[in-house]
């Protein structure tokens, strides 16, 4: 069985990160123990298209009740990949946001600012053959958060991704490129390198942005690579 | 070296429930009248640093089925899996940190020792998941389990869930305390 390369914690955010207060009572204090990877580690659920319903993919009709969401429409796309760059084909995503106006359809969200009757922002979708996926929905915006004075979140959508295994589950959040935000969010300052942070910042997408209708944004993930072993050595 | 560096995690947050819970219905029930196995409930809390309920914390747990076999291509076994059950549950804890599930005993894996069930636990103030295991307090194989045994001897309850005698469908309990004199083993495969 090939084992997988292990979470790599130089990218990935610590528990605690003390900006981002409400880390300091909930992520684990003592040392994580050693788990072998096993049958149980390198399998995981498998999914079927059949499981989506036909607007899942597109955020922009799939809560409609009297006319469209407000806002701009955007195309979000990317492929899915492990560490070695090989395509993850039928993986699920899930995807949720808050609307135009940086407002969650959530009842502990209590920002004030309007709720869109025809919005959700609430999607999943399949990666194709080729490790790719596409989804429709409004850019969000900003909001207001109570971690300090004048805090706010910079516009992001969360994705939730299932790779082939239980190593490869992953929940982040996709960014925006310029958002002035980001640097003061402690949220996005939790990752502890740079390059890390860049990849969780989508690209714009001039190929992907449709004449007359939406812009672009190109977004890949990847999660754990098979263990490569580039030299076989033969013990004496 | 590795093409490709991984995307790193971000919190859950406080607003997945419409996307992770709602928009799939029952997901912390595994089991329909014809999965195979004796049906259980795991129930418990997630509680944090002071011991208050995570509300906004979700768990999900990943098994195999009542004969140790999981529906998934890397097991040579996959054939044999019973098709009516995926394996996998998810549970919000809205309900002041409670998570459950619905499920069926697993069997035990090919070359392992006893039955268990690997879980992940996110939450609104994680920046990334926490992973562990539910092992059973009824299974006495759990002796010769080589994880529970790299773990130290004082800690290793955290991991067994106690039948509860008193219900009538077999109910285990294990509650997950993320922080404290009594956290959780948490591991990194």
């Amino acid at each position: 069985m090939t084992e997988f390369n292990p979470i790599n914690w130089k990218t990935h955010p610590p528990y605690s990160h003390p900006p981002y207060r409400s880390t300091e009572k909930r992520g684990p204090q003592k040392k994580l123990l050693p788990l072998p990877q096993k049958l149980s580690e390198l399998t995981g659920p498998v999914f079927g298209e059949d499981m989506l319903g036909e607007f899942d993919s597109d955020l922009t009709r799939n809560a409609r009740v009297n006319g469209e969401p407000i806002g701009e429409r955007i195309i979000v796309v990317g492929k899915l990949l492990d560490e070695s760059g090989n395509a993850i084909p039928n993986a699920l995503l899930e995807v949720w946001q808050a609307n135009a106006c940086g407002r969650y359809i959530h009842k502990v969200d209590q920002h004030d600012a309007p709720l869109d009757p025809n919005f959700t922002g609430c999607g999943r979708v399949m990666t194709d053959a080729n490790g790719e996926y596409r989804f429709m929905t409004i850019k969000p915006g900003a909001y207001p958060w109570g971690n300090h004075e004048n805090a706010w979140r910079p516009a992001h959508i969360h994705f939730s991704v299932f790779g082939t295994n239980f190593l490869q589950r992953l929940v982040t959040q996709m960014y925006f490129p310029g958002d002035p935000l980001m640097p003061l969010d402690p949220i996005f300052n939790g990752l502890p390198d740079e390059n890390g942070k860049r990849r969780l910042i989508s690209d714009y997408a001039h190929d992907i942005t449709t004449p007359e209708y939406a812009l672009g944004y190109r977004f890949n993930i990847v999660v754990n690579g098979p263990k490569e072993t580039p030299f076989e050595t033969k013990e004496a | 070296m590795s093409q490709f560096e991984q995307s790193p995690s971000q919190t859950i947050g406080p607003f997945f429930h419409n996307a992770l819970i709602q928009m799939t219905d029952g997901q912390n029930v595994l089991v329909n009248e014809k999965t195979a196995g004796q049906k259980i409930i795991i129930t418990g809390l997630v509680l944090d640093g002071d011991g208050q309920p995570v509300e906004d914390s979700m768990v999900e747990i990943w098994q195999a089925d009542a004969n140790g076999y999981f529906n998934h291509p890397a097991d040579p076994n996959q054939a044999k899996s019973d098709p009516e059950f995926m394996g996998h549950g998810r549970s919000q804890a809205v309900d002041a940190g409670r998570f459950s599930f619905t499920t069926v005993k697993p069997g035990i894996i090919a070359g392992e020792a006893t039955p268990y069930i690997n879980l992940r636990v996110f939450a609104r103030g994680m920046l990334i998941h926490a992973i562990s295991r539910i092992y059973f307090s009824d299974e006495t194989t759990n002796k010769s389990d080589a994880v529970l045994n790299s773990v130290p001897a004082e800690r290793r309850d955290t991991l067994v869930a106690k039948l509860d005698p008193a219900e009538l469908i077999p109910t285990y309990r294990l509650d997950l305390n993320m922080q404290g004199e009594n956290e959780t083993v948490f591991f990194n495969p």
